[in-house]
Parts: structure tokens; C-alpha cells; sequence
């Protein structure tokens, strides 16, 4: 009996999905019978099922859906939301028994009379005419013999197995993969080998195996939309907006375990779209936008990752509304306020709680707990941006990987342990020998890497980590976490595998920045950094914060201690400038042609925002036009960037720094006009 | 586990740690092993040595010196890993306890366990499920739980004013 009964839940989830669709169909093209025929059917099989196994309370309530069902399909009734209205009420109920029946093995408690009298009070407003339809009668019995057709043919071709043991083949080919790693590592040293070609043919055989196993944990990320039309059609008969909803690339897999994971996070997207992101109609009308809201859901692959976007033409977020919100919450100063890019503005949308503060979900709309969001998206390797333009609509970009069980990773060696790094954030290599150790800077205690125009800021991960090692020669591992890149000081990098990650032990839990453990081909347990989490310790907002505003005071004061700076010319005369270079976080150049002039000030659109560009001493509009780019020193705290235009970069001195009037000092052998970071952002801020 | 469950409890893995006796009940050893290549773990309490390979599981290694607040073994001391089922732990919550050498299974069928005696101190006490009194020594019958239960027991303390 219990093998019937599970047999039958599963029957009926599997029903139940098509249905919301089925009914969202039926309620826009109100002439089209097909759907209606098809939840008919549906809940007719639910009704017949449920004698068999005594589940009174379903019976009822699918023998009264299906009467009105009977009487819409038949054009006795008209099809209105009044009249579906009662159906999709009853489908919810339905669910939630069997979600009961599926966990309890018995119906659950509870009264359904009210439902099943508003069916009935329905069906009473029939005409009592069915139309006679004669041939339509035939027509269905045909329909429904084909479809049933169909269904046989698609039905030889999959069948259904239980979840658990597609996990059980997942773990058991992660085994295998690992020892097949340890068998070609024992292969490596030994070319005349005879077990050699076969263990060639064994890896090959073991590559594919992995990935036929990995396809039948693939599951169409349609899964996951067809359940948005129903919530897209509550919410917008909820708030009053029309909407529509739209998708594309429904058919786009992914590993279940990611499709479970990533299945609140846009859900929760889309409500803030419908919820915030729209505007009422009458203002969409006085805005010259269709009446109509459109939400539309795109999932594609992209570089071996996932991208799923939500995007909707709504009214965009207010970043001044957002901005003054941050400003209010303390998370900014007012001053600070006016340097801001915009991607640091969205930004703060992602800061715990900041959205559910109501002003903001009023005014600029958008993001009840986009934290939570961007944390369930990142908890599986993900990552969120956010794009909006005032008054078109915002989009929220969701990237994942394909797959959680086995990643491509680096193997490198802190202090003589191996580690791995996942290498989906790694950005490039960087030896750093004796000849070139001048790309390493000591600011302070705080290292940087100059790559290309660049300041990278560095972590010793042996430092992170507790180990001892000091390094002569090292490599630098550049990575990127969101829009943060940094190096990452490792002793060398073996090696890059596919390894197979397996969860930290419970006890190691707690230490966090590790990402999970695996084995290694000669059979060593690696420990897999997380990067995002070294980032996070590394960087804390406040101690980078900290750090700058240290190192910046110490570079314009500290008279005994030798201070780096760096050196240009700017200015109509060319005079030479320094700043202390502890408050640069990069050196960049910008063509001429990119420079945008508005309102007196400068601009250049930078990382996907407007970085304002200051020049010292010299109005911004004469730009010497002779030359075709600029270099700009770039300025960034925790929250606010600037540039400060260059004529030319001269060169990085070491010296001590002795103050003379007027904030001179002799530097190179130049008198030499020595900056502070304070300076320069209160002209930003004057200006501003 | 209480002193009535080990009732039931008949036979134990017996291993010795310094001078003392300690023991386990067998039900809950899966296998003893030696020779094992440890990764350590940095950032993680002094307690855990490292991870180890059994056989395509990654488990992780206690000290049990350490975790008794014992004095450190010798580098080249040899020592064995007692490998113990944490029961409720999915899927096979494994664990290894590195002690300093293992003694006989001990059948303990017409002997009385006592509780704990009242002189044990701190973490000793925390630990010790009861103790049987052998002819040539005493028998410390370690609660594997507790044993493994050194971070909230951490925890607790940072929470005491």
C-alpha cells in the first residue's frame, strides 16, 4: 500500500506543477479550451485516486473543482478571474494536503467547507445551457487519446529515480575521480610502465563517466519558472499593477543542488521587481510606458557559469533616495555623499537591513533584504549585481556555477602544506623573484603589488593562516571577489586539478575560511581556501579604513620615518606635486575622448560607474588638447573614489619628510609640493 | 552516555594515554590505524592535528593529550588513531582520536562500573562516562560526545562572566 501511495504523490506533484501554468494560460486567452482540458483531466485523476486510499477531505474538494471545471470547459460558465479565482484557491489547498500526505502518510485535519461551498455557489450561477458542441466532444476524446500518446512516448524514454541514489552515483564518482588522480600520479614517474595505456583509457573512461553523472543532476531551470506566472499573477492582483511576465532560456540546466539554492533568491527578485520595481500603471501611462509592467527572466550560459537576469522596466532605483538613506544609517558622511559612484550607491542595497528601512522601499523601491539574496547566492559560489537607469528599469544579475561537486582548482603551497584555490576567482600569476621584488611595496606594514598602473592590495596567506614562512621568491595569486581584486602571497603553485570538494568536518566548521577539503592524486587531504572569506578577514571595512587613514596622517608627519611618495606634475606650470603613496589605490589613464564635462566638472565612466576627476590648480576645461590620454592617480576609501588628473606620473621616492612652510618639502632634490588625501577630497568636496 | 547504557555495555577498546588506562566501547570504534600522512589545519584549535585520508573519507584527528590538557608526546613518539563513530553525525560522523598506544579488548562482563569518581577535576570530569576498577589499574570510559564537544565547551566558558 505505502509503495501505491507513494507512487500516487509523486503522480500528483508531478500534475500539480503543470497546473498553475495551465490556469495562467487559461485566464489571458479565456477562448482557448485546451488548458482547461488538461486541469480537468488532472483534477479528475486526483478525485479517482483518493477513494482508493480514503483521503475524504481531497475528495471533496477535487470533486467540487472538477464540477465547476465540468461547467467552464463546457462554456456553461464564462471564464473570468471570478471564476478561476475559487479553482486556483482549491489547487492551493490540494497542494498543501498532499505536501501533508507526502510527510504523514494521512490526510491532515481540517475543514473545507467554505472553499467547497464557494465552488458550488460557482457552479449555481451556471446558465444550466451547455452549449452543444458535438464535434468538440469528439474532438477532446481525440485530443486527450493523442496526448496520452504522447505521454507513453516520453515516458519510455525517461524514468524516474529517486534523488538519492542520483547523490549516492554523485559521491561514488567523486571516489572513483579521486583515485583515478592517484593512479595517473603513480603513472606520471613511470613512462615505460606497463599499466600506463590502460590508465590513460581508465581516466578517459572515468572523465566521461563523471560527466554523464553529472547531466543526470541537471535539471532545466524552467523548474524553477514555471511556478513564477502564479506569484506573478497573486502579487499583481495583490498590489493592483498589471504585469506580465516573460522568460526565456527555460531549458538552460543546472545541478539540482544549485537550482534548490538559488530558487528563493529569485523568487524573492521577482517579487521586489513586481512589488517595488514597477510603478502603478496610472504612472506608467503618464510616463508614456505601457500600462503593462513587464518582468522578463533570462537564463544563459556563460564562460562555464550560469547567468540568470531579472530585469524589469520599471522606474529604476532613486540613488539620491538610496544615498540619503546610507547617509542617514550612518554608513556614510554627508560629505562623502557627493563622491559617490553609482555602483557604490547600489552597493549599499546589499548592506544588512538597509532595505527593509520603509522610506527606501517607498521611495526608490527595490530590495527587501537583497543581503539575504546576495548571502544564498554567494553561499554556493555565486555572485549578484545589480543595473539600473532612471526611469527604464533595473536588472539584477545572478551568476553561478554549473556545478557545486567538483571544481577546477590551483594547487599552491603556503609554508610547505598544499592548499587549493578555487581557480573560477583567480585572474592571473604573478612570480616575484629577486630581479622583480620592486613590484612588492610595504606601505606600512600593508603590502601592495604593482601590476601594470596598478596598486594591488596583497595578503600573506601564510600570515592569514598562522603559518610561519619567510619567502624570498614567492608567487602572487591575483584574484577576484565581487569587484575586489587582490593578490594573494603563496611560496608556489604546483599544480591545477579537478578535484572533488567535500564539506569541512563540523569541528572545522567555525574557522570559515575554508571552503571544503579534498584528496589529492598521492592521496594527501588538501584543505580548499575560500576566497571570498579571506577577503572578507582580510579587508575588513573598517580596518582598511583604518589603515589608510594611518598611513595617510603618518606619510604627511611622521618626520623620522621614511615615507614612499608619489611623484607628478600638474598644474599651467607643471610643478611638481607629491602624495603620500599609502593614499593611492591606483594609477590610471583615461583617454581624452572618455572625459565628460557637466556642470563645471569632470567625469569618466569607471568600472561601471562616474568617477569625478579633479585637477589641481587649473580649471578642468582646459585640458591639453595636444595629448590623447591622462594619466588620473585614483583616491578610494571605503566608500567614496575621486581622480586627480596628471600631466604626467614622474616616480616613486622613499625619503623622509620634512614639512616646510606652506606644505613644501625638498623631495628628489626638487622643492616639491606634498599633498594630503584630506586636501584633495575637500576641493571634491567644496566643488561639489 | 549515561552509567546505565554502558551496563549493556560489555566490552571496550582499552589504549593508554601517559600512565592511564582509558576506553571506549567497542560498538563505537569502527577500526585502529597507524602510519597515516596528517594535514594539518591552520586556524583550528589546538585539539585538532589535522585531517587524514581513510580510505577516500577525510576524517579529523584529536589529540587526545592535547584535549585532556595532557603534556605534549614526544615528535617521534609513536601513536595510533582510534577511529569512533559520533553517532547522530550524517553521514557517518567518523573521528579520530590520536592516542599513545593501544592495549587489549577488555571483556568486563563481572565487574561493576562506578560513576565518575568525585575527585575527577574540569575536563577529565566533562568526559568520562564512568570508570571500572581492573585488577591492575583503573579503566577511564571516555563519553565520545563529550570528547568532541570541545568548542561549545569553549563557548560556554567565554559566556561565564
Amino acid at each position: 500500500m505505502e509503495e501505491f501511495l507513494n507512487e500516487f504523490v509523486v503522480e500528483v506533484w508531478d500534475n500539480l506543477s503543470h497546473l498553475d501554468r495551465e490556469l495562467i494560460t487559461l485566464e489571458k486567452c479565456p477562448q482557448d479550451r485546451e488548458p482547461l482540458k488538461t486541469i480537468f483531466r488532472v483534477i479528475h485523476s486526483i478525485k479517482g485516486s483518493c477513494g482508493m486510499f480514503g483521503f475524504q477531505r481531497l475528495e471533496r474538494l477535487a470533486h467540487a473543482a472538477e464540477d465547476l471545471l465540468g461547467l467552464l470547459r463546457d462554456g456553461a460558465l464564462p471564464i473570468s478571474t471570478e471564476t478561476i479565482q475559487p479553482v486556483l484557491s482549491a489547487i492551493d489547498v490540494i497542494k498543501s494536503i498532499m505536501g501533508a500526505i507526502e510527510k504523514d502518510q494521512t490526510e491532515p485535519a481540517g475543514d473545507d467547507t467554505a472553499l467547497v461551498e464557494r465552488l458550488r455557489a460557482v457552479c449555481r450561477k451556471s446558465t444550466g445551457e451547455i452549449s452543444p458542441v458535438p464535434v468538440s466532444s469528439t474532438g477532446a476524446e481525440l485530443s486527450r487519446a493523442e496526448s496520452a500518446n504522447n505521454r507513453a512516448t516520453i515516458s519510455e524514454q525517461s524514468l524516474r529515480v529517486h534523488v538519492g541514489v542520483l547523490d549516492r552515483l554523485m559521491n561514488l564518482v567523486g571516489e572513483l575521480v579521486l583515485s583515478r588522480n592517484q593512479l595517473v600520479e603513480l603513472s606520471r614517474n613511470q613512462e615505460e610502465s606497463p599499466f600506463s595505456p590502460p590508465i590513460q583509457q581508465l581516466s578517459r573512461i572515468v572523465s566521461g563517466l563523471q560527466e554523464a553523472v553529472m547531466m543526470t543532476r541537471m535539471q532545466p531551470i524552467g523548474q524553477i519558472w514555471g511556478k513564477l506566472p502564479r506569484i506573478v499573477r497573486d502579487l499583481s492582483h495583490e498590489i493592483g499593477k498589471p504585469l506580465e511576465l516573460k522568460t526565456n532560456g527555460a531549458e538552460t540546466e543546472i545541478d539540482r543542488q544549485i537550482l534548490q539554492a538559488i530558487h528563493d533568491p529569485i523568487v524573492h527578485c521577482v517579487r521586489n521587481a513586481a512589488d517595488h520595481g514597477i510603478e502603478m500603471a496610472e504612472v506608467r501611462q503618464k510616463n508614456c510606458k505601457p500600462s503593462t509592467g513587464e518582468i522578463f527572466l533570462n537564463a544563459f550560459h556563460e564562460g562555464g557559469q550560469i547567468v540568470i537576469e531579472i530585469r524589469d522596466d520599471g522606474a529604476g532605483i532613486d540613488l539620491g533616495a538610496v544615498s540619503a538613506k546610507a547617509v542617514e544609517r550612518g554608513l556614510i558622511s554627508a560629505e562623502e555623499r557627493a563622491g559617490l559612484t553609482e555602483s557604490k550607491i547600489l552597493s549599499f542595497i546589499f548592506e544588512p537591513g538597509f532595505s527593509t528601512a520603509r522610506q527606501v522601499t517607498e521611495v526608490s523601491g527595490r530590495g527587501v533584504g537583497m543581503d539575504v539574496v546576495r548571502t544564498n547566492v554567494e553561499k554556493i559560489g555565486g555572485s549578484v549585481e545589480l543595473a539600473t537607469r532612471a526611469g527604464h528599469g533595473t536588472t539584477v544579475r545572478i551568476k553561478i556555477p554549473l556545478t557545486l561537486a567538483i571544481i577546477s582548482a590551483l594547487i599552491v603551497n603556503v609554508g610547505r602544506h598544499p592548499f587549493a584555490l578555487p581557480q573560477v576567482g583567480v585572474l592571473e600569476l604573478v612570480r616575484i623573484t629577486a630581479q622583480n621584488r620592486t613590484l612588492i611595496e610595504d606601505i606600512h606594514g600593508s603590502r601592495v603589488l604593482k601590476l601594470r598602473d596598478r596598486l594591488l592590495p596583497v595578503v600573506d596567506l601564510a600570515a592569514l593562516l598562522g603559518i610561519h614562512d619567510n619567502l624570498s621568491e614567492f608567487t602572487i595569486v591575483v584574484a577576484k571577489v565581487d569587484q575586489m581584486v587582490f593578490g594573494l602571497i603563496v611560496q608556489d603553485v604546483l599544480d591545477t586539478q579537478e578535484i572533488v570538494v567535500k564539506p569541512v568536518g563540523k569541528l572545522l566548521r567555525a574557522i570559515q575560511i575554508y571552503a571544503g577539503s579534498t584528496i589529492l592524486g598521492d592521496g594527501r587531504v588538501v584543505l580548499i581556501l575560500d576566497l571570498a572569506r579571506i577577503a572578507a578577514r582580510a579587508f575588513a571595512p573598517d580596518t582598511r579604513a583604518a589603515v589608510l587613514e594611518e598611513t595617510g596622517a603618518n606619510g604627511a608627519e611622521g618626520a623620522n620615518q621614511k615615507t614612499k611618495l608619489l611623484l607628478f606634475r600638474t598644474g599651467k606650470d607643471l610643478a611638481t606635486h607629491a602624495i603620500p603613496l599609502a593614499a593611492v589605490s591606483r594609477i590610471e589613464e583615461f583617454p581624452v575622448s572618455k572625459l565628460e564635462r557637466n556642470g563645471g566638472r569632470l567625469f569618466v565612466q569607471y568600472r561601471g560607474g562616474l568617477l569625478r576627476l579633479l585637477r589641481l590648480g587649473a580649471d578642468v576645461g582646459d585640458l591639453d588638447p595636444g595629448n590623447t590620454s591622462v594619466p588620473a592617480i585614483i583616491f578610494a576609501d571605503a566608500d567614496k573614489s575621486v581622480g586627480l588628473l596628471a600631466s604626467e606620473i614622474v616616480d616613486i621616492v622613499e625619503e623622509r619628510l620634512v614639512l616646510q612652510e606652506g606644505g613644501f618639502a625638498v623631495l628628489a632634490g626638487h622643492a616639491t609640493r606634498v599633498l594630503e588625501i584630506s586636501e584633495i577630497l575637500g576641493i571634491a568636496g567644496e566643488a561639489g | 552516555m549515561m552509567v546505565t547504557q554502558l551496563e549493556a555495555c560489555r566490552e571496550y577498546v582499552s589504549f593508554r594515554l601517559e600512565h592511564q588506562t582509558l576506553g571506549i566501547p567497542v560498538t563505537q570504534v569502527q577500526e585502529v590505524i597507524s602510519g597515516l600522512q596528517v594535514t594539518p589545519v591552520p586556524l583550528a584549535g589546538t585539539e585538532v592535528r589535522g585531517l587524514i585520508n581513510l580510505r577516500g573519507q577525510i576524517v579529523t584527528v584529536i589529540d587526545l593529550r592535547r584535549r585532556l590538557g595532557m603534556p605534549e608526546r614526544a615528535p617521534d613518539d609513536p601513536c595510533m588513531n582510534v577511529i569512533v563513530r559520533n553517532g547522530d553525525e550524517e553521514p557517518e560522523g567518523l573521528y579520530s582520536l590520536l592516542v599513545d598506544s593501544i592495549g587489549d579488548v577488555l571483556n568486563v562482563h563481572d565487574i561493576p562500573i562506578l560513576p565518575p569518581p568525585a575527585t575527577l577535576d574540569g575536563i577529565w570530569r566533562r568526559i568520562c562516562a564512568g570508570v571500572f576498577r581492573l585488577d591492575q589499574a583503573i579503566l577511564v570510559v571516555l563519553d565520545v560526545p563529550s570528547v568532541l564537544n570541545f568548542q561549545e565547551e569553549k563557548n560556554d566558558e567565554k559566556e561565564k562572566p
